[in-house]
């Protein structure tokens, strides 16, 4: 079922510094990336600026090329192909733009017949395919208007059905909503989602926006300074991140944890400790462990410690693939000792993210990154020295980012 | 004092030479126009297309192009004109007349050309190279599908500015025996201090020039509509 469709293997991509000059510094913009995108995926790359996520997605149709490593597409390793050998290729993997890069002096309907021509088709059936695919997205009305008379969203629709006009099996969408207003995202995401579910297209989805993976990747790899430093199922990478910058990206999306300026006003207005809970409906498997739900019985431990003030501050749970996910934020105050008692009961069911109080603080990278996360071994001792290993080793390697 | 000789210039004599220098003249420019105008195009693009990052990047062949064109294009026209005559003996056979001056202009057409042609490319929007890149289209299918007509209105107008320097050439032609509107005005206009005659030719290149500008103004403005 899961069928490869692009790999990456040990791919490294390097640009010279211009300003430079000869013998000078080049750049790692992609760094031993090691990935695979199976058949039907929509694979979200998620990074900041200058991650190298754009570089990435242009080595899979060969607009870059790699320095190092293979890439390896639609079962042919297009490392070394010439550019008229790439031509089939890249005719059966579409793209689009933040910025639509449509042409400018052709109108809508020539601007979907360009790759058609390209491939040399009969006119008639150009007509025709052009015609099919206006009516997809819903502008057949625009065919004879040029580009600078449309919306965003009406430029990125036909954006869409340029990629899609000569078939492909995969759609490269760099940065495709960043240029779009909220509604009109969402509207190009659900034509996307379309694209995928109808015509079975793998999708490759680059973006800074983290809401735009949680409502219709499945996949999801997240790129800091070249690699890809965290890679799974949507779900589970939401559920429990294991890298600062994940913890980030995810803290935009879902908005139960408060941001650092929020985190600064309660603790100020607030005498007691800042605890956020997170909420995690399902268990997640992890590194041959498993990550348990989190969140989910917060009432009856409260009920338990009746020495412990509790107020509930902020909070939000969003579903991710169908599940519950998001945070609780309150603000605990009581005893030291009956306070200390409490949040180990609590965090035995739950991870937390302790902000501390206002004369204590906490900061709040080092908050997110110290997280209680707990992992259960599936089996055996042995599997539970493992993963102890691996979750002190994650530990020490976030605090260090971290600073 | 010298007084106006507007009444006494015999227009029956100077007819037909002033129909015969619109004549030069328009062959001069039209002639300079098509092949200046196209080998510059051809020059822009190679010029354009070799800068760093671009299609056919070649750092060597831009470098040596911008040179040469660098070093053509400040020279004055009328020393150009006296420098190249060696070389339009070669070319043309001789260094005299009509044909003789159409050769020194195409090479400064073209240069003056590519200049242009280059400046409007790089106007274009690279991402909509890349998207033609993306699409499996080759390079020179680029060029002629995607560059020149994203360019087109600007281009356009630049022909039009084209057309007044060349213009601005031919009149110098008259001193290597071009003949032309130019030449007419200094023979037999200002050496004969016959003013009327002067300003007869100097009316019709600016007709000739509204005409042509106002032509491409119209063609760019509906391509711009767009």
């Amino acid at each position: 079922m899961a069928q490869p469709i692009i790999v990456f293997d040990h791919v490294v991509k390097e640009f010279k510094d211009r300003e430079a000059g000869k013998g000078g510094k080049s750049t790692r913009a992609v760094d031993d990336v090691t990935l695979t995108i199976n058949q039907g995926d929509i694979f979200g790359i998620i990074g900041y600026s200058g991650a190298g996520k754009s570089t990435l997605v242009r080595l899979i149709n060969a607009l870059e090329r790699p320095t190092g490593g293979t890439v390896t597409v639609l079962g042919t390793d297009i490392t070394k192909l010439s550019e008229g050998k790439l031509r089939p290729i890249r005719q059966k993997i579409g793209m689009i733009f933040q910025q639509f890069n449509l042409f400018s002096t052709k109108t809508v309907a020539q601007n979907i017949a360009y790759p058609l021509k390209l491939d040399h088709w009969r006119k008639d059936y150009q007509d025709r395919r052009v015609a099919e695919l206006l009516d997809f997205v819903g502008l057949k009305e625009h065919a004879d208007k040029y580009p600078s008379q449309l919306s965003g969203g009406q430029k990125q629709r036909v954006g869409i059905a340029r990629a899609l006009a000569t078939n492909p099996q995969i759609l490269l969408a760099d940065e495709a909503t960043s240029a779009l207003d909220p509604e009109t995202t969402s509207e190009v995401l659900d034509l996307l989602k379309r694209v995928n579910e109808q015509f079975g297209i793998t999708i490759v989805l680059i973006t800074h926006q983290m809401n735009v993976v949680q409502q219709i990747a499945n996949r999801v790899a997240v790129m800091s300074a070249g690699r890809v430093v965290e890679r799974g199922d949507v779900y589970d990478v939401f559920a429990a991140p294991h890298e600062p910058v994940t913890k980030r990206f995810i803290a935009t999306a879902l908005r139960g944890l408060p941001d650092e300026e929020r985190v600064d006003h309660m603790r100020r207005d607030n005498a007691g400790r800042i605890v956020s809970v997170i909420i995690r409906q399902q268990d997640v498997a992890r590194d041959g462990g498993v990550i348990p739900a989190s969140g989910q019985n917060i009432s009856s431990t409260i009920a338990r410690h009746p020495g412990v003030r509790t107020s509930m501050l902020y909070g939000g749970i969003d579903t991710v693939s169908g599940q519950g996910i998001g945070a609780i934020t309150y603000e605990f105050s009581g005893p030291d000792a009956e306070l200390t008692a409490f949040l180990d009961d609590l965090g035995r069911e739950s991870d937390l993210v302790d902000f501390g109080t206002a004369a204590n603080p906490v900061p709040y990278d080092r908050a997110l990154a110290e997280q209680r996360t707990q992992v259960v071994a599936a089996a055996g001792a042995a599997a539970g020295a493992a993963t102890a290993n691996a979750s002190t080793g994650n530990l020490a390697s976030t605090e260090g980012a971290a600073r | 004092m010298i007084t106006l000789a507007a009444g006494t210039t015999n227009w029956e004599v100077l007819k037909p030479i002033l129909a015969e220098s619109v004549v030069q003249t328009l062959q001069m420019v039209l002639t300079t126009l098509l092949i200046g105008g196209f080998l510059g195009l051809v020059l822009g693009v190679i010029l354009y297309g070799t800068r760093p990052g671009n299609l056919f990047e070649n750092a060597i062949v831009y470098r040596i192009l911008d040179f040469i064109i660098n070093i053509i294009r400040p020279i004055p026209f009328i020393i150009f004109l006296a420098a190249m005559q060696p070389v339009t003996i070669k070319v043309v056979g001789t260094s005299i007349g009509t044909v003789a001056a159409i050769f020194p202009m195409c090479v400064m057409c073209t240069m003056a050309t590519s200049r242009l042609v280059e400046q409007n490319l790089v106007t274009v929007d690279p991402g909509i190279i890349e998207a033609a890149r993306s699409m499996g289209a080759s390079k020179l299918t680029i060029v002629w599908t995607v560059l020149i007509p994203e360019a087109l209105a600007p281009l356009i107008l630049a022909y039009a500015f084209l057309f007044i320097g060349v213009l601005d050439m031919s009149a110098m032609a008259g001193y290597i025996g071009g003949g032309g509107l130019g030449n007419f005005a200094i023979a037999y206009g200002y050496q004969k201090f016959d003013q009327g005659v002067t300003w007869t030719a100097v009316a019709i290149m600016i007709v000739l020039v509204q005409v042509v500008q106002g032509v491409a103004n119209a063609i760019a403005k509906r391509l711009l509509k767009r």
